[in-house]
């Protein structure tokens, strides 16, 4: 009788493999300045078609930086300037002749904190569309249903369309900006610690609705919540003091990173 | 290894590593106490070893408590996963070595006063001493995270296994030549099995120490030397 061989279950090093996908969005040796500082060093990163990648690291890495220069968020402020490339669907970006209008409209963004406008829930989804369409009432009707459907909201607000966006509590309130930002068809959505105010129930439900956006849309999360990061993405970079020290496979990342800074960071060791 | 910014989880986790360590020593002593008292036709010995078993067990029950709580309270990631869930095959692992040895105690105690002659239980003797060492060496492999030493441990398994082929033999000799010997012979070669399944846990805790450094299953087949059931058929076809 031979014994059965024991085997530790090998983890799945590439359950996705980068070769085999597409860049929605490539960054190619991105530096970013706020006026003499040199925020970010020479990022290399691609985001995947309709993959999830989250941006963990300590605070001041340069992970929102590098989010907000996606929908070039930036462009707001004096003295910040970056250099590279960032090109999405092979366009760059950081061209001074993209239409950030239009830019903006394809990579939505949420942030940390809710932001819904002093409006209606109705008319916060409907203000966005308008911007950028002219549609007879009741197609935008049925946009507006649509987006907050695809952001598990309809069911909780369809009874009170035209209540105060900031009467429904915080969750709600992410949600309704997730709808929002739906509601102009993206195709890239950037989510800026989109649980940090929230409880575990809605930051779950968030969760929960990422996994079903990324079906439609290439995301990309920044997040402090190493579970989270774990949880919801395909992919996942290490970022520290500006740089991108490890990109990977998100299971690979959390199991048995390559790089020892990496594997610091996650076992709470520094940061 | 630099610490965690929680302490408590660095405690947690040398805790876990020192039940495991602890049961390791507890399982040396019970193979060591166990052939003792087979080659000293030792009953009083052999009725300790079954009841220290339930020490191990007990330890194995603690260790699992441990690791789940620390895995609730922590959500451990990379190299602190690895060691949780490597704690907890180990302790698996050596859960069954006191489970075999045991069984081998038990036998001590049925073969009651029918004793084998002292020359057919060195060769059990000789496979348990070098089960005894690479169960040491991988304890230590594992207390010292060292992969290098757990490999060897690995490797060397196929030597118990050869030395296991060659006592079967050997006691099928002696059952066929008398059939009086049967009852010690069935016996012995069961403690032999045993032994040989012992040096097989050794080489699934090296495995697991693979694992917990460096975060890879290995692949490659285990060399094996033991193949009891063809030195049966081999031994059956000779004759």
């Amino acid at each position: 009788m031979s014994m059965a061989t024991f085997t530790v279950p090998a983890v799945a090093h590439s359950a996705v493999d980068p070769t085999a996908l597409e860049a929605k969005i490539a960054v190619r040796n991105l530096d970013f300045f706020y006026g003499d500082h040199r925020a970010l060093k020479s990022i290399n990163v691609s985001l995947y078609d309709r993959k999830v990648t989250a941006f963990i690291g300590p605070s001041g890495c340069g992970k929102s930086t590098l989010l907000r220069i996606l929908n070039r968020m930036y462009d707001l402020y004096p003295n910040q300037r970056a250099a590279g490339e960032v090109l999405f669907d092979g366009e760059d970006i950081l061209s001074p002749a993209q239409d950030l209008n239009l830019l903006r409209a394809r990579i939505g963004m949420v942030f940390q904190k809710p932001t819904p406008f002093p409006m209606t829930i109705y008319e916060n989804i409907a203000f966005g569309i308008r911007l950028y369409e002219k549609l007879p009432k009741s197609e935008l009707d049925d946009r507006v249903q649509h987006a907050l459907a695809r952001a598990a909201l309809w069911d909780e607000v369809k009874a009170k369309l035209n209540a105060s966006g900031l009467s429904l509590s915080g969750g709600q309130q992410q949600r309704l900006c997730i709808a929002r930002t739906v509601a102009v068809r993206p195709e890239v959505i950037l989510f800026d610690e989109p649980c940090s105010a929230l409880d575990p129930i809605s930051t779950a439900k968030i969760e929960e609705l990422i996994n079903e956006l990324k079906e439609d849309y290439t995301i990309a999360i920044v997040t402090h919540n190493m579970q989270q990061a774990a949880r919801v993405s395909d992919f996942t970079a290490f970022m520290y003091l500006g740089e991108l020290v490890e990109f990977g496979d998100t299971t690979k990342i959390f199991t048995s990173p390559n790089d020892r800074r990496t594997q610091d960071y996650i076992t709470g060791r520094f940061g | 290894m630099s610490d965690h910014t929680s302490k408590a989880f660095d405690s947690d986790l040398q805790e876990l590593a020192r039940m495991v360590a602890e049961m390791g020593g507890l399982a040396e002593k019970l193979i060591s106490d166990s052939i003792d008292a087979l080659a000293r036709r030792d009953t009083g010995l052999a009725q300790r070893v079954t009841a220290a078993d339930a020490q191990i067990d007990a330890l194995q029950r603690d260790i699992e408590q441990k690791a789940i709580l620390t895995i609730a309270r922590r959500q451990p990631m990379a190299v602190d996963l690895r060691e949780i869930v490597g704690a907890l095959r180990i302790a698996n692992d050596i859960e069954r070595i006191g489970d075999l040895a045991k069984n081998i105690a038990k036998r001590v105690i049925a073969l009651n006063g029918d004793f084998p002659p002292p020359k057919l239980i060195r060769g059990v003797e000789h496979m348990s001493d070098l089960v005894l060492s690479q169960l040491k060496s991988v304890l230590d492999a594992y207390a010292r995270r060292d992969d290098a030493k757990a490999m060897a441990v690995w490797r060397g398994d196929e030597q118990i296994d050869a030395m296991c082929t060659s006592v079967f033999r050997e006691l099928l000799t002696y059952m066929i030549e008398d059939p009086r010997n049967i009852t010690f012979g069935i016996h012995l070669m069961f403690c032999a099995k045993n032994v040989e399944r012992m040096g097989d846990h050794a080489t699934n805790i090296a495995e697991t120490v693979h694992y917990i450094v460096g975060g890879e299953a290995i692949t490659e087949r285990r060399p094996k030397g033991e193949d009891t059931t063809f030195a049966i058929s081999q031994f059956a076809a000779e004759r």
